[in-house]
């Protein structure tokens, strides 16, 4: 495992040296993903408590859809998002595709289906506790998604985190839209992929080593952030 | 459009309910008025909880109706608004004992935000919970929870008090605590319809028992004829402490 010594010396040296491809790289990588999470956050948590609240024709089906749109493949998500955003796709005419902007949309597909689905099975959870004591003070269904999101707040972090750890660790998708070009759509994971392929295992994982680290210490501070609130709120 | 004074009486009419083919109420008519403590008793699935949840309005009745004084049908969202209930295990929401209250007004439609938190406040005074205002609603004692929860049913000044086995999960101080709320919240004019086992509690708080017995109501009585000379033998059973229903 000669390979593994000179990856972790790789990874070392490249955080040390402050290396300002590798800082690019990073700052791109945490840009997409945050504000992918962020939007996917702002549009799938009202609907997964949406559904949950919600009772019309076909609700199982969407249930089901938004379920398995979790196991989506990145590759597909990405190869849709392409068609859109191509010259003679749609969304053409923006000239988005292999912009950081594409990146972004492209996870916000993967994602919000993993929050929707989530927060869906935790509020519903929540509403079979509250709707008695909801229903009897006056709060209608549309006025109960806000309180619910709000009550639920600790266990939908999980959610969220759920989301980020998908984006941060998708390589199909952004590869696709983003194509990878230096300085401009290269993030951790393409990165790795490129250098993997170029034979230069030790760069590829000293890049995974650093981003293996970044998703521990952004988990890492959701987490004690949490207990501290739990502590606090009960 | 001038509101009427209350909501009250609320005349209860063969009301029935049925789930999964088992009729949980039978017929159940009777009158509850303005005034009275009125106790509902009986075996456990007597259908007390659920006679209720029916009159709160949680629940459809699957046969009879609700007639509430005054109001036609069509204002049930105003009857509403004049009701509140409490649970045997009340849900108090993941925030500070003064914004439960304050989001429990809000929804009544007080404003603006300073009046709501006025209001709570008071509340939370005159169940001594004054000092907990800021304090998270869910790490407060199971008594202290169920007087916050009575603190925010009564300020929304309903006409009518459900509750529902109020101090079941309570030790005996915070069950006098919680009886002497009602006891305030009663003289203070709202209707109290409440539902117990603790037959203590009934000779203490009720002015007249409702008596069910397997879905149907089997006495409507005031309470100093109830527990001296119960009508039925099922009552008189109940009372002797035997297992009936």
């Amino acid at each position: 495992m000669n390979d593994f010594d000179t990856a972790l010396a790789t990874a070392w040296r490249l955080i040390a040296a402050g290396d300002a491809a590798l800082m690019d790289i990073v700052v791109l990588s945490l840009g997409v993903s945050l504000t992918a999470v962020l939007i996917a956050s702002i549009l799938g948590l009202p609907l997964g408590a949406t559904i949950a609240l919600a009772r019309f024709r076909g609700r199982d089906a969407v249930v089901v859809a938004i379920n398995a749109l979790m196991g989506l493949p990145p590759v597909v998500a990405g190869l849709f998002v392409y068609l859109l955003l191509s010259r003679s796709g749609p969304l053409g005419a923006y000239g988005l595709l292999f912009t950081p902007t594409a990146m972004v949309v492209a996870q916000v597909v993967l994602v919000t289906p993993i929050i929707a689905a989530l927060t869906r099975q935790i509020v519903d959870d929540l509403w079979r506790e509250y709707r008695d004591e909801l229903t009897s003070l006056g709060a209608g269904k549309l006025r109960a998604v806000p309180t619910l999101i709000w009550d639920a707040r600790l266990s939908l972090v999980t959610v969220v985190l759920a989301g980020l750890g998908r984006a941060m660790a998708e390589v199909g998708a952004i590869l696709v839209v983003g194509g990878n070009i230096a300085g401009v759509t290269r993030t951790m994971t393409t990165a790795i992929a490129l250098e993997t392929s170029k034979g230069d295992l030790a760069l590829a994982l000293g890049l995974g080593i650093v981003l293996l680290t970044l998703v521990l210490v952004i988990n890492a501070v959701a987490h004690f952030a949490g207990v501290a609130a739990r502590r606090a709120a009960g | 459009m001038h509101a009427p004074a209350s909501i009250l009486p609320l005349h209860i009419d063969g009301l029935s309910f049925e789930a999964g083919g088992a009729l949980l109420l039978d017929n159940v008519s009777a009158t509850l008025r303005p005034g009275l403590r009125t106790v509902i008793l009986g075996p456990n699935g007597a259908g007390k909880s659920l006679l209720l949840r029916l009159c709160h309005g949680l629940l459809a009745p699957t046969g009879g109706a609700l007639r509430w004084g005054a109001f036609c049908n069509g204002d049930e969202e105003r009857v509403r608004r004049r009701q509140a209930m409490v649970f045997q295990r009340p849900v108090l929401l993941r925030r500070s004992a003064l914004a439960n209250i304050t989001y429990a007004l809000a929804l009544r439609g007080v404003r603006p935000r300073a009046r709501r938190v006025a209001e709570a406040r008071a509340a939370l005074e005159r169940l001594g919970l004054a000092p907990l205002a800021e304090r998270p609603a869910r790490v407060l004692s199971g008594g202290e929870q169920q007087r916050l929860a009575l603190a925010r049913a009564w300020a929304l000044s309903p006409d009518v008090l459900f509750l529902d086995e109020p101090t079941a999960n309570l030790d005996p101080a915070a069950s006098r605590a919680v009886e002497a709320a009602v006891e305030a919240i009663h003289a203070a004019g709202t209707k109290i319809v409440m539902t117990t086992h603790d037959l203590g509690q009934a000779r203490r708080l009720a002015d007249e028992i409702l008596f069910l017995c397997g879905g149907r109501l089997l006495e409507q009585t005031p309470a100093a004829t109830f527990f001296h000379a119960p009508r039925t033998p099922e009552a008189a059973a109940f009372l002797r402490g035997e297992l009936v229903g």
